[in-house]
């Protein structure tokens, strides 16, 4: 931790530990990628098999999606806000930001959870049909991250508060960030290739 | 990586959410109100996705800085080639070759 320190640079690239973090910390999200890949390829091929059960049309609901959509979207925006405000060294926007992110995202969750519940009570479970099995996997992994993602940072925010601002929490707090970016990328897939996709035909 | 540290406004922030926010609603458009052919419309929607990503990765995540900056562009586009290959892949492998039997 000690080798290394360059003041010059914003908190969390100050040191070769935090530096190689961040590095690791992208090499994940490259492999998060491929993950998230795996599930978009099944849903690619099993989307269209229904066995007589609902189609995306018969249970999307635009409203609702969109709302989804922009919860996450503005949490990504209030997610950069919160490290921009770090790097004005302003512990107090950056928490303020942050649990405002976190707010955005818990609305999400209740959202897709709602939106979930919804779809078993019209007999759209993940045993109905091929389209519904790979649908719940792919959003339901999103969601899993999703909520880990909050769990997360609330740790982070935890630490915050009783450390303060240095180059670990710093680190700490930027990776979050990354992740939390990560998840809306992803939305933004999920919107274009699953609901978007499902309501055009 | 001199990143506006004392610049007053996320100016970049703020670009990258209003941009969001417009591929997003002109995703919606082109899908659903427009008479558009299903494939003309998946490779639009498909291509603001693929723009909005960047944007993502570019104005909220500063891909690019540090001073593993190109690792991650490295990194970052061997994923988007794996993503392709999977997908496209298996969608190809797993639904054309019904046609042939």
């Amino acid at each position: 931790m000690s080798a290394n320190v360059n003041t010059s640079l914003p908190l969390e690239y100050q040191t070769e530990q935090s530096r190689l973090n961040i590095l690791g910390f992208w090499i994940f999200l490259g492999a998060e990628i491929v993950l998230f890949a795996t599930l978009f390829a099944v849903y690619g091929v099993l989307g269209e098999r229904y066995a007589n059960g609902p189609t995306p049309n018969d249970i999307f609901k635009l409203k609702d999606v969109m709302i989804e959509t922009l919860l996450l979207l503005t949490s990504s925006f209030t997610c950069g806000l919160a490290v921009f405000e770090m790097r004005r060294h302003r512990l107090k926007g950056l928490l303020t930001w942050l649990i405002v992110t976190l707010l955005l995202g818990l609305g999400f969750l209740f959202m897709e959870i709602n939106e979930f519940i919804h779809y078993v009570h019209e007999g759209a479970t993940m045993q109905t049909s091929a389209f519904l099995s790979s649908f719940f996997i792919l959003l339901g992994t999103h969601g899993a991250h999703v909520t880990f993602g909050i769990f997360w940072a609330v740790m982070i925010i935890i630490q915050l508060i009783q450390r303060g601002l240095t180059p670990v929490t710093a680190r700490k707090t930027f990776i979050i960030s990354l992740y939390w970016h990560f998840l809306d990328v992803v939305w933004i897939f999920i919107f274009t290739f699953v609901y978007l996709k499902g309501m055009v035909g | 990586m001199e990143h506006k540290a004392n610049s007053k406004y996320p100016i970049s922030h703020i670009i990258g959410f209003l941009l969001s926010l417009l591929l997003t609603f002109a995703a919606v458009f082109v899908a659903l109100k427009t008479q558009l052919s299903f494939t003309i419309v998946m490779w639009i929607i498909g291509s603001l996705a693929v723009l909005q990503a960047g944007l993502q990765l570019f104005m909220f995540m500063h891909v690019t800085e540090g001073e593993d900056g190109k690792a991650n562009i490295i990194n970052m586009a061997y994923a988007a080639f794996m993503a392709i290959v999977i997908v496209a892949g298996s969608i190809w492998v797993l639904t054309s070759g019904h046609a042939a039997h």
